[in-house]
Formats: structure tokens, sequence, C-alpha cells
């Protein structure tokens, strides 16, 4: 049992003890560092001043990822190096590129969340992407900016982009400096009778799991962060899962796709993308790199939120949960998974282990976001449909949606009214007319009850005419030259 | 002027002075000063109810939770316990009646922000309930106002209306907007000797900090120096809500005898502290076959909060911007200042302006759609003329109009026509998405509408070394103030921008400044900084022609040097010898803006100095079946008279467009029906993302040889002005809306025009059967 939290802040190895087990990743690094230049705008995770880069290990190379180090503990970095925009500066004192663009191109103005957008930009950089706008705009969408109105700091990023990449190499140093400080075995850290474990195995986590039965258990932290700084709640136990290597695994055999619960909604987008590519988007639109690289698949579902967006297309998916407990592992589709209100089926002391999907190509499958701002929003409806075809004849219906219900839900009526009749706007229409059945969704500050209403029956018009080849996405709708 | 070769003179796009700090994470925002010793922090008690009697206030278990060392609560009040700009209206502490969700009632010093923010949530209140009032309707209803009814009018509005050929009736409903600056409020206070206190506040206005902190403490503006170096940013919402946050700190470390650090939360920030006000605007015109307005009759009624806060002079502004830049012949504006249970409404960016010219923005619009013609028509046909129809509903003489001439530079740059028949033709193609454009014009009235306001003074030390420290009364929020500035001062002595270290705004430099607000900041404090830099220079001049023996003219100075006679020596040398031979080498400027006037009794006067314009084309694309959005590309063409930094300018221009945006779209303020706002973190508000903002955003400057009016180096203001620019977006997104049923009839949209507003508004049309 290992009693410190190491990891490198720049170059410099720090070791910590005693440190409070829910302090963030920011209060470190303002009041105990006093690297200020790293700001707070919101402490949820929702504005980007906070934002630095983590650098992990990936076999012999580093691989870098923005987070939000407002809502991450930083007991989390252990093993890990921690990058802000005070590691930036030449050795010779000059500015790294993306903050000398930055400067060329007028990009700060109050200057509050531009540390945030240089740090998004730098890991952008680093990891050699491309300069098209939609590039920027995605790696971008958890930076806040309220005074430039972004123009120009999307010019800093087409002017240092188009210098081309900046890393060729890992730097060997940083390499050796992180598997020196490797986790081996389990962290834990207890200070003022509170602590943070950190087992690296299912094997170390068990056991911990019947220890304490109460504990938080921590996936990527960008829900529980929020307990600590919104709602002021004081944590006596967490357990971290991320460092769990079996909770990462991605596995594809020929009809499943099984993702661990702890892969990263970031990790889980390429697999999932490959096969259905109407994920593409919504996953783009899913929280903000910084979220996406810290929350995982398994924590947006074990959550049971009503709003997260993974799940109405896990449903119509027919996605199943492992749950794991001591000794035995149950499987269960999600859609019986959520019970009520923030409720799932998950007992005390059983773990979500990981998400199955069946791979099936013969379906129609669309998914559809609804939020009043297009990037980093959270739904006010996400629906989800997969309908299998036998001639022209609906065999199988999936339809579920987010933000309609206490818990993300299927829309039995509708699918009802879809099974056995003929894929046409006539039987369309009925089914829309169904969900009415279906829902009594609420008014909140996300939209009214008649909104959420209509719009869910047009997401069935859309997904219909989407599959006749019809709409597209009007985000991606560009005006085509005119003479 | 002289043509500059010096580095970071006038008119030169010289990068915000700060810019190398803002990238590298070194500019010191209060919160980043280093905390002394024994520092504490603090947070606030908030209200859990609208309008409530406290009949209870149990703080034991507060001052019993972790690490407190002080609670305070109104009775602790050494001086005044009532702050507010203009009328003293505001508690610093509910003392006995409660009168929104979220006003502070107490507040707590602890060890850590963390203990301090827990400490808060520990009282136990009990309340008696009053009835609320939240609404502006049932404001009105109820006859509940925080100031006087004001009206203004010219003509027999009544009587041309019912005499006019064409009659419409119409009602708009304006949203709220929070400022979201990404620094909340902060303020750290410390306590000095005879109970002195120096604030860091971040505050537009630092006097007004200082005042207050003095009247709450119970003693005297010389006892209380206030100093904000910059904002991360402001946009008016530091303007007055900056003072209860600092006077709060500054109670604690009187208090406690130690510093103490107030810094909000995010989520306590947009809760407790006010946002743009909301409008009821109700219109009732008449109108010829042109389009041409005979005669309109204008309420506004603003949702003000529950104080007056500066809601007197916001609604004066949305009087004084009901017309736009249209000439209304007879006319009648009237203005209700609603009193609702609600956090008092502020200064926001535009003042009020938004509000007014979105009012008759949209009558314009509804004529158009009466007639069936394009709305640019009906407002070409309304623009105040030159030379003729060119007087105000308040009587002044609009005598800088320059719409004539950028309107269609900006029809044809933009190729307005073209491109709406192309989407007249792609719309009638198209059932799932619908196209629209939109070009408004601006013409926004420059100075404060409070007289005595209009002006600045600043400071200039000049060193031995030939270095100088500019202090002026203006703050720094992101606008670039500060390096506009400089590059005046830069410019009169003829030295490198570098060369002047701009210092923290405080009240122990310059004294009694007016808020930076109005867009008024460079114009006042630039102004003032030359007349100071000016008293110096004259100075050196006297020195140099006396001692080279040469007449003053035959002194210049130019390029970091002053030529005298046929000799050139460095500014550095002039000035270590003029030190030689005792030659001052310190002066204050001042500034009065000339010219303005008003009696508000009457509604009469000319209450600006001069007027900005300027116009924007908006196209936009809309999703039929969500009401999901994209604005494709914007088009702006702006006066800012000469630029002094033109890439600081464009920055403006932009920025407050893509601000104004967001109020007008993405931007809504929800409350429950308990009077709690909901929209209260990022999470829930929704300012724009770089996602929806075009890849074809083009702005250019008008080139309109300069501001008539002689203000500094024939420049215009530009911090409001482009805001407005934005209300092309929402009669865009209106036109597009109009698109789904053929244009037959009026969209039914209030601001913001949320995804959710354009589908119901879709839905309702078609219901009408489009008409």
């Amino acid at each position: 049992m290992k009693n410190s939290v190491r990891f490198l802040l720049g170059t410099e190895l720090r070791e910590e003890q005693n440190l409070d087990p829910t302090m963030t990743v920011l209060q470190y690094l303002r009041t105990v560092v006093r690297r200020t230049g790293t700001k707070e705008g919101c402490a949820e995770g929702d504005c980007g001043a906070c934002t630095v880069v983590v650098g992990e290990l990936v076999g012999d190379s580093v691989r870098y990822r923005t987070i939000n180090s407002c809502i991450l503990f930083i007991a989390t970095l252990d093993g890990k190096q921690l990058l802000t925009v005070e590691d930036l500066r030449a050795a010779d004192g000059s500015l790294h590129p993306v903050q000398q663009a930055m400067v060329d191109c007028h990009g700060s103005q109050c200057g509050f969340c531009t540390p945030g957008f240089v740090m998004s930009l730098w890991a952008l950089l680093e990891n050699g992407a491309s300069p098209t706008r939609s590039v920027i705009d995605e790696a971008l969408a958890g930076n806040l900016c309220r005074c430039t109105g972004y123009d120009a700091i999307v010019r800093a990023a087409f002017q240092v982009l188009g210098e081309g990449a900046r890393r060729t190499e890992p730097d060997p140093e940083i390499v050796a400096a992180l598997k020196a400080i490797t986790p081996a075995g389990v962290l834990s850290i207890e200070t003022g009778g509170r602590r943070f474990i950190a087992p690296g195995s299912l094997d170390q986590l068990m056991p911990l799991l019947a220890q304490h039965p109460d504990a938080v258990l921590l996936g990527g932290g960008t829900d529980v962060g929020l307990w600590v700084t919104k709602q002021l709640r004081v944590l006596d136990t967490v357990i971290y899962l991320g460092n769990i290597s079996e909770l990462k695994k991605i596995e594809v055999t020929g009809s499943e796709i099984t993702l661990g619960a702890g892969v990263s909604l970031t990790d889980s987008t390429p697999i999932l993308a490959e096969h259905f590519p109407a994920l593409e988007p919504l996953f783009q639109r899913f929280g903000s790199p910084p979220i996406r690289n810290s929350g995982t698949i398994g924590g947006n579902i074990a959550n049971g939120s009503p709003i997260g967006d993974s799940m109405p297309p896990l449903i119509a998916l027919k996605a199943s949960v492992l749950l794991r407990r001591d000794g035995a592992t149950r499987e269960m589709q999600l859609d019986e998974f959520f019970v009520s209100y923030q409720e799932t089926a998950l007992e005390k002391g059983e773990i979500l282990e990981a998400i199955k999907i069946p791979i099936e190509d013969d379906i129609l499958f669309g998914v559809y976001k609804v939020s009043k701002r297009k990037e980093q929003d959270i739904s006010a409806v996400c629906g989800a449909f997969a309908v299998r075809l036998d001639g022209t004849t609906v065999a199988e219906a999936r339809v579920a949606f987010g933000g309609m219900a206490a818990i993300p839900r299927r829309a039995v009526q509708c699918e009802k009214a879809l099974l056995g009749n003929s894929w046409t706007l006539d039987t369309i229409e009925e089914a829309a007319q169904a969900l009415d059945e279906d829902f009594s969704p609420l008014t909140d500050m996300r939209g009214g009850a008649a909104y959420r209403r209509l719009v869910t029956r047009n997401l069935l018009l859309k997904f219909f005419h989407e599959t006749s080849g019809e709409a597209v996405n009007v985000f991606d709708y560009e005006v085509p030259a005119h003479a | 002027m002289p043509e500059s070769r010096i580095q970071g003179g006038v008119r030169q796009e010289v990068a915000h002075d700060s810019a190398h700090k803002h990238v590298s994470g070194e500019a010191v925002y209060i919160d980043d000063l280093l905390p002394l010793e024994g520092q504490l922090y603090a947070a606030i008690g908030m209200s859990k109810k609208a309008h409530a009697r406290i009949v209870d206030l149990d703080l034991s278990g507060v001052f019993e939770s972790p690490g407190v060392r002080a609670v305070m609560t109104a009775a602790d009040v050494p001086g005044s316990n009532m702050v507010g700009p203009v009328v003293k209206d505001d508690e610093i502490f509910a003392s006995e009646i409660v009168q929104y969700c979220g006003q502070s009632i107490f507040a707590v010093a602890a060890d850590t922000v963390e203990h301090a923010r827990l400490a808060a949530t520990r009282a136990r209140i009990v309340y008696e309930e009053i009835e609320p009032i939240f609404s502006i309707d049932r404001a009105m209803e109820k006859e509940s106002f925080v100031l006087p009814f004001h009206t203004m009018k010219r003509g027999d509005s009544n009587r041309a209306i019912s005499d006019s050929p064409h009659r419409l009736q119409g009602r708009l409903r304006t949203g709220g907007q929070d400022h979201f600056y990404l620094e909340g409020h902060v303020a750290i206070a410390l306590p000095g000797e005879d109970g002195d206190m120096l604030v860091h506040s971040s505050t537009q206005h630092p006097t007004e900090v200082q005042e207050a902190v003095a009247e709450v403490l119970n003693m005297a503006s010389k006892d209380v120096t206030v100093e904000v170096r910059r904002m991360g940013g402001a946009f008016g919402g530091k303007e007055v809500q900056a003072t209860p946050i600092a006077c709060v700190a500054a109670l604690l470390a009187d208090h406690t005898g130690l510093p103490v650090n107030l810094r909000l939360d995010r989520d306590d920030d947009m809760i407790l502290t006010g946002k743009r006000h909301a409008f009821r605007i109700d219109y009732d015109v008449g109108f010829d076959d042109d389009g041409r307005i005979v005669g309109v009759k204008i309420d506004l009624a603003s949702r003000c909060g529950i104080t007056a806060d500066l809601s007197g002079a916001i609604a004066d502004r949305a009087m004084f911007h009901s017309d736009n830049c249209y000439f209304l012949e007879n006319v009648t504006i009237n203005s209700h200042r609603c009193k609702t249970n609600t956090v008092s409404d502020t200064a926001f960016r535009g003042f009020g302006g938004p509000q007014g010219m979105l009012g008759i923005e949209s009558v314009i619009e509804d004529i158009a759609t009466a007639l069936g013609k394009d709305p640019l028509d009906v407002r070409k046909k309304n623009l105040y003329g030159v030379g003729h129809r060119d007087v105000t509903p308040y009587g002044m003489k609009v005598t800088d109009n320059i719409l004539h001439d950028l309107i269609p530079r900006l029809e044809k740059s933009s190729d307005y026509h073209a491109r709406k028949k192309e989407i007249e033709r792609f719309n009638g193609e198209n059932k799932f998405f619908k196209r629209g454009i939109s070009l408004t014009p601006i013409k926004f009235g420059i100075s404060f509408t409070v007289l005595h306001l209009n002006q600045a003074a600043a400071l200039i030390n000049v060193y031995k070394d030939g270095t100088v420290v500019l202090n002026h009364g203006g703050t720094e929020m992101g606008q670039g103030l500060y390096t506009k500035v400089s590059q005046i001062v830069a410019e009169e002595f003829q030295i490198d921008f570098d060369q002047i270290k701009i210092t923290a705004t405080t009240t122990g430099k310059v004294p009694n400044t007016s808020a930076t607000a109005a867009s008024s900041g460079t114009d006042l404090n630039g102004k003032a900084a030359e007349a100071a830099a000016r008293v110096i220079k004259n100075r050196l001049t006297d020195f140099a022609a006396e001692y080279f023996g040469v007449v003053r003219d035959e002194v210049n100075f130019e390029n970091n040097s002053v030529v005298v006679g046929e000799s050139r020596i460095s500014f550095k040398e002039l000035v270590n010898l003029a030190y030689h031979a005792r030659v001052p080498l310190s002066a204050t400027g001042f500034y009065a803006t000339p010219e303005i006037h008003y009696d508000r009794e009457k509604a009469q006067g000319r209450p600006f100095f001069y007027f900005a314009y300027g116009a924007a084309v908006s196209e936009v694309v809309i999703d039929v079946l969500t009401g999901e959005n994209k604005v494709l590309r914007i088009d702006i063409l702006h006066d800012v008279g000469t630029s002094i930094n033109p890439a600081i300018d464009i920055g403006q221009v932009m920025g407050a467009f893509v601000q104004g945006m967001g109020w007008l779209t993405t931007e809504e303020l929800v409350w429950d029906s308990e009077g709690r706002l909901l929209t209260h973190a990022p999470s829930t508000y929704k300012i724009p993302t770089g996602g929806d903002v075009p890849a074809d955003f083009r702005v250019e400057l008008m080139e309109s040889g300069g501001n008539k009016e002689d203000v500094i180096y024939r420049s215009k203001a530009v911090g409001e002005p482009p805001l407005m620019l934005a209300n092309s977006v929402f009669f865009a997104l209106r036109h597009a809306v109009a698109a789904t049923s053929g244009h037959g009839g009026k969209p039914n949209m209030d601001a913001p025009a949320t995804a959710e507003c354009i589908l119901m508004a879709i839905q309702e049309l078609g219901e009408r059967g489009g008409n």
C-alpha cells in the first residue's frame, strides 16, 4: 500500500502526502504550488478557464489530453504528468508558438479564459491535428470566451496549426520519469479520517468494496467532482477506478463490442463510430473534449441520470451491462438497469464492469441530440432509433429517449406502432402520435413540455426522412457557393 | 496628427498591453494576489425565499462550522447598511425582509474558501412569506415600480396613428442576460492603520466602491483606497454589482483586523448579482403604403428587480434608442420601471439601448410583413434624413448621419440582394431547412446621459530616465483601454509605447472618477491623459526653448527625440536636463465632454456628444423539425471614426456582436415559480461557443472621415454599439421562420430565439395557416 501521490508537475517530480483526498487539481495548483495561471471560472467543468493537460504513459510514449482541473481530484494524477500554462515558455523565456499566435492574432482581451484556450490549443498541436475549422471548433468546444467572439482565437489556431506539428518524438526523460512512478498496488491516502483509495486491479478492488460499502466510486469524476465543488459534500471514502486496467479494455468480437466501464468517452468514440456512424456526431457534441477525456462510459451509465447522452443510443442498440460483485457477475439489458430517478439496479458492493453492444449491420440507426447550444450542452431531448426492416415491413423497432422521463427510457407505444407496419410516412406519423402516450415530459430550464413532445415526434420524422436520404444535420449545413 | 514613426503610436495595431501575460498566465487578477499572513476567506449567506420576513435567524451552526472566524449581519455594520449608485436602497445584508432569492443575509469569514462556503450553508432561518411579484405583467397589474413613469413625446401620435392608411399593434418580449464575465466577482480588503482600508476590487467603478466602503465602515473617502489593475471581463456587470462584494470584504476585514478575500462561486455570482433588464415592449403604429411610419406609440415596461440600481438611466437609454435610425415624426415613448422580487437588474453593455432598438426594429419588420415588402426597403424609407427629418424624439438634431452611405456599401459588399434571391429560391425547394437573411443598422448615442459623469482625469509622471508612468480613472476589463490611452500618450510625447508603464487604476492617484462605462473609456480618459501629457510637454517645450535659445515653434517632439532648431536630443536627455533645471515632470489632466445638455423633465436636449453607426447582414439556416439553427455568414460595416487601434476595435466589434447574438439566441434565463434562478451556471446558461460563430465572419471598419466632433484623434466609442448589430441574427431567424409558411404571416417570436422558440413559432404560424 502506497500512501503518497507522485506525479510530474511539468518536469518536476512531486510527491505529496497528507493531501485532502478530494482536493481538486485546480485547488492544488492555485493554493499549494501557487501556479495561478490556471483559473477558476465555474468549478463545474463547463467553462474551460481551468483547462490543463495531463500526460499519461502509453507504452513508450506519452499521450497528452486536456482535462478540467476544477473537478478532477489531484490524487487521480498519481503516476501522470501535469502540464499547465506556466510550462509552455521556452527555456530562454520566449513564448510558445501557441502563445505567440494568440498574441499575434489579438486572441485575448480580458485574458481570464486565455490560459485555458492556450492549453487546449497546445494539446491540439501536440496531437498533430489538421488545421480545419471543424477540428478547431471541436477542440475548443469546452472553452468559453466572453470577450473576443472567438474569431481571433480561431485565427490563432489556424496560424499555429498551419506551421505543422511540434512534436515528433516523446521526450525520453519524461518517459523514464513516468515509468519510474507508474502506480503499482493500491494507493491509499488518508487525511483527517477521510480516504482516497486507488486499486490497480479488480482483484484489489473487490475486497475494498466489502470493506467500504459506503465508498463513493470515482470514475472520471466529471460528476462526483461537482458533489464536492458545488454541493460541498464531504466524501469520507473515495475509491478511484481509473487505475484498474481491466475496466479500460475495449474488445470487439465478430458480433459484439465490449467496453470496459472505465473507458473514457474519448476512447470509446472511434470504435463506436466505426460500427455506428450516427454516434460520431453525437459523441462530438457530448460534453467537451476535456469532459470526454475524463468522463467514462461506465460513469455516464452508472450515474443513472435521465439526460446522459450515451444511454438512449445504447438502449436502442440493445446494449447490456455486465455487473460484478465478489466472485460473480451478472448481465442485464441496459434498459432494465435504470430503476427510477438516479437509481439503478446496482447493488451495494457491486460495480458496473462493462457494457456490451451487439453489432448489427442490418439495422437503420439514428440518434439526435437537441439542446439550446450546439456545443457542450446537456440535451433537452436525446432520441435514438434502431429499426430492422424485413423488406418494407418493420421487423424490429427500438426507440429510446433521454430527457423525457426520470430515466432514459424506451418508447414502448411508439415501438408497437412501428412494429409489423410498413416503413412509410403514414406509419411514422402514427408512431409519432404514440410517443405522446409514452412520455409525460417536464418543463425545465432546458425546454418546455410542449416543445419536448413536439421535438420528440419530429425526431422520429427526421429519422425516417434521413433514412430516405432527405434531411441532413443543420450544423453541417454549408452555404453552397453561388454565382 | 504627425505621422507615427514611434513604436505603438495611435492608429497602430498594438497588441493588448497584457497580451503576453494573458497567454502565459502571468497576468495577475485579484484572486491571484499572494495571500497575506492570516488572510481569511469569506462567503455570503443567501436568502432561500423571494419575499419574506425573517422571523428567526439562528447563526449558531455557522459560528460552530469548522474554521469560522467571524460572522456578520446587518446589526454588525458600523456605518450604513444601505448602498446604491443613485438611490441608496440596496441593503448589504437584509435586515428584516428578504426581497429576492439569493439576497445576502449574512457573511462569514473562515480560514479557507471551502470552510467559508460550507459555513454559509449552515444558518437556520425561519421565514414568513409575503406574496411576491416576479413578472413584468404582474408588476404592471399591481403598479409595482422602482421609479416613476417617464414619457417622451413629439406631435400627436394617437391622431397620426388613427389617421394613417395602415395600423398595427404588437408586443415583443426580450429576455435578460447574465454577463458571464469569466472572472466572477472578487474583492480583497486589507485593513491598515487608523482603520484605513485598502480594497482590491474587480470593479468598473473604484470611486463608488471607495465611497460605499467608507459609508459602511462609518469612515471617509480619505480613509479608503480602491485599486484594480484588470478585470477578467465586466460588460457592465461590475459597474454597480462589485460594490456590495467589496463592502462585505471590507466589513469582515475591519471586524477581524485581518485581510479578507471574498470571491463568489459562479453559481452564487449568477444568483446574487444583477443582469440585463428583461423588457415587454408594446407598440401601436400607423404607416403609409410605402411603410413609412406616420405615428407610433411605444410602451416600454422593464423588469428592474427589487431596487433602483441604474434602472432609471437604463430605462431612459431604452427610450433614447426606441428610434434607432428612424425618424419618428409623431411619437410617444412611455417607460414603466417595474419592481419585482428578483435580483436588481443592472448595467449591461448597451444599457437599455438593445431593448429599445429591438422594439422599433420589430415594428419595422411587422410593417414589412404586413405590406409584403423587404424589411430593408422599409428601413430605408424611415431612416433619418440629412438636413431634413433629422431630429430625434428628444429634440437632438442628428448631424453626423452616415447611414445613407454606410448601408448601400454594406448591401454591395455583402451581396445582400443576390443572396436574398438565392435564399428565396432555396426555401422554395427545401422542406426541412429554411434560410433567412437580414440587414439591420444601428445608431447609438455616446455620452453618459447623466451629465456630471462625463468627466475624467489622468496623472502622468515622467521620470529622469525618460520613462513614463500613466494613470487614469478608467479601468481595464479587457477592452484595451490601457493600451489605447498609452498609445495616445506615446503619440503625444513621441516616445515608444514600451517607455510607458500603465499602472493599476486607484482612487489614491486619480480621485472622483466615473465608472468605466457607456463606451466612454477612451473618449474621456484618452482626452484627460492627452491633456496631462500636454502640460508636461508644454513645460519641456518652454524649457528647451529657453535652454537652447530658440523660439517655441522650433522645439518639436518626434520619434523618441526632440528637435531643437537644427539639433536633436533624445527625449530622455531633455527630461534629465529639465529635471536639473527644476522643471516639474508630473501633471494631471482633466476632460469634460463639451456641448451636451439635457432637460429630463421636458425630455429635450442633446444628451449625446455624437452617434456611432453601423450595420450588419446575417444569414442563418434553421432546422424546421427541431428549431436548431446555425449562423452561416456575418458581414459587418461599423463606424469607429478614425480608429486609434484597428485591431482592438475589430476585437470589440466581433466580441460585442457575438455577445449580442447570445442574448438573442441561446442565452435564456429561467426562474421557477418560487423565484429561484434555474440557470445559474454555464451548464444551464448557454453563452455562445466558438462553434456558434461562422467561419465566414467579415468585419470592416467604416472609412467615414473621422468623428465630426472633437473626440480624441477623431475616433468613436466602440464598446457597446456593435452588440446591437446582432439584431440582424434575430431578424434573419425570423425571416427563416416566416419562410416555413411562405412569408404569409408574422412569426410570433420573442427574444431569445432559442431552438424551442423557433420550433414553437413555426408550429404556431403553421396553425394560423401562415396569416
